[in-house]
């Protein structure tokens, strides 16, 4: 479904992405883990045309996107939906109007079929009642719960998380990783996730990837990742006992 | 060595920028020509822009046209000419202050908001946002901006010039004892056709250089709450520059 052959990217001159080969399978929900400045969110924004490779392509359903713009990129972009890490909510908007606005741009549904679709969103990741709301008002999770909404309400085929989880508390973090799983069962698009939460992502993904030194250093269906025998993987997913202990 | 390096470096981005906007600007229009029309974006915007800055106007106005005329009569009246205070004050307003001071209340007003609604909205990257939906930024952003800007301010630049020479009438004849008929007389012969709609044109052409302006530097700003101060200054500054050179070359074409 996505694929990524060869991408090179430098970023203020410094080289983020050396070389990535990815492949994303299609219905199911990878993960790219790896340590901070990595360029995991680099390599997600490749994935939707946010940004364009140095060198190499990005295939979507056999597309080379890496060198569209404009109306074709747009046409490739409306296969897709992103959760940003902090949801990226219009702020002058309302949870409602948020939601319900890639539906209005499209002109998707009539104004009572789109209050029925917001609204069945809106319960479905428990925000029932909050649609009045401004982002401003809302808590970290409502707001992630918000832009899940957003993401879903046009039924995307593929859906990118950037960090969905970061600066939650681990029961708010739980309760959005469930979110997710469940959406991805109902609505069975395609989802890459990144993200920090180890142990937790190998309970809830498919397929896990690990983005280390600008290139693929593994990746493995979720079960056998941890098993790897792969210095790289095992050093970032079990690092060392701690230097000081606890108690004695 | 190192001045004429900076001075070469500076001439190149100075160029590279004028380059960049100039770019900006023809994308926004571009996108005035493509479906979809975005006519209630365009109206929220006059609303904001046009309708919400009427009161400044009016307020810049009244005391434009009431200082005129104060400074206005007390020339006038060495040369016996206290009769000619509702042309002095009316061509001034319809020809130069009206377009001006309303253009320059513009910029300050809604011109510095919507650099910082959209500088906000670049650092908050809700303008990635939108590229995610498919949506194109400049089309959804920037063009109802222009054009309501290009639309509003011609608007209040005619309420500015009605309100500016009530204002002077105020203090001309209320306050100061003209000739209420020799004003309104003097201020009918004065004012021909092509004062009006030369102060129309410099509206609509001050009327886009905010918008463009003020749109271009809100929507790169840099990714910093300091960046984004920085770009709402620069914007309300060169905006506020441009409109008084180009009104300076319009003038001189149009008289």
């Amino acid at each position: 479904m996505i694929h990524l052959e060869g991408v090179e990217k430098k970023l203020s001159g410094q080289p983020v992405l050396r070389g990535v080969n990815l492949e994303i399978p299609a219905g199911k929900l990878t993960t790219i883990i790896g340590p901070s400045g990595e360029g995991k969110s680099v390599l997600l924004k490749h994935m939707i045309g946010l940004m364009q490779p140095d060198r190499g392509r990005v295939l979507v359903n056999g597309v080379d996107i890496s060198r569209l713009r404009g109306k074709k990129l747009n046409e490739v972009r409306k296969q897709f939906a992103m959760l940003f890490q902090s949801a990226k909510l219009f702020d002058s908007m309302t949870v409602f109007e948020n939601v319900s606005f890639p539906l209005r741009e499209k002109k998707l549904a009539s104004e009572a079929d789109l209050k029925k679709m917001v609204e069945g969103m809106l319960e479905r990741v428990g925000l029932e009642g909050m649609g009045h709301k401004y982002p401003a008002e809302l808590s970290g999770g409502m707001k992630k719960r918000a832009g899940l909404a957003r993401a879903l309400v046009m039924g995307p085929d593929i859906i990118l998380f950037d960090e969905p989880t970061t600066g939650l508390d681990p029961l708010m973090a739980k309760t959005i990783h469930d979110l997710i799983v469940s959406m991805h069962r109902v609505f069975g698009f395609t989802a890459v996730m990144v993200s920090h939460e180890i142990p937790e992502i190998f309970g809830i993904s498919d397929w896990v990837a690990m983005l280390k030194n600008g290139t693929i250093a593994a990746m493995a269906p979720s079960h056998d990742f941890q098993r790897l025998d792969n210095p790289i993987v095992q050093e970032f997913i079990s690092p060392g006992a701690l230097l000081v202990p606890l108690s004695t | 060595m190192l001045f004429i390096h900076y001075l070469g470096s500076s001439a190149l981005f100075m160029i590279e920028e004028m380059g960049k906007m100039f770019l900006f600007l023809l994308s926004a229009f571009a996108w005035l020509v493509r479906p979809p029309f975005r006519f209630r974006q365009i109206m929220k915007q006059i609303h904001f822009i046009g309708f919400k800055s009427s009161f400044v106007v009016v307020l810049t106005s009244v005391f434009t046209g009431m200082v005129l005329a104060l400074q206005g009569y007390y020339s006038l009246r060495k040369f016996g000419a206290e009769g000619l205070l509702g042309s002095a004050v009316s061509l001034s307003m319809i020809r130069e202050l009206g377009p001006v001071l309303a253009s320059l209340m513009v910029t300050a007003r809604a011109g510095s908001a919507i650099t910082a609604e959209l500088g906000l909205m670049r650092i908050t990257e809700q303008i990635d946002a939108l590229e995610t939906m498919a949506i194109n930024p400049l089309q959804y952003l920037i063009t109802p901006k222009v054009v309501a800007t290009v639309l509003a301010v011609p608007l209040l630049v005619s309420i500015f010039d009605v309100v500016g020479i009530t204002g002077g009438y105020l203090v001309g004849v209320k306050l100061l004892g003209a000739s209420a008929g020799s004003y309104w007389s003097s201020v009918e012969s004065a004012v021909e056709w092509k004062d009006v709609y030369g102060g129309i044109l410099k509206a609509l052409s001050f009327g886009l250089i905010v918008s463009w302006v003020c749109c271009y530097k809100g929507y790169f700003t840099s990714m910093s709450a300091e960046g984004l101060g920085k770009a709402t200054t620069e914007a309300v500054v060169l905006a506020s520059v441009l409109i008084l050179v180009w009104d300076y070359f319009l003038t001189s074409v149009l008289l």
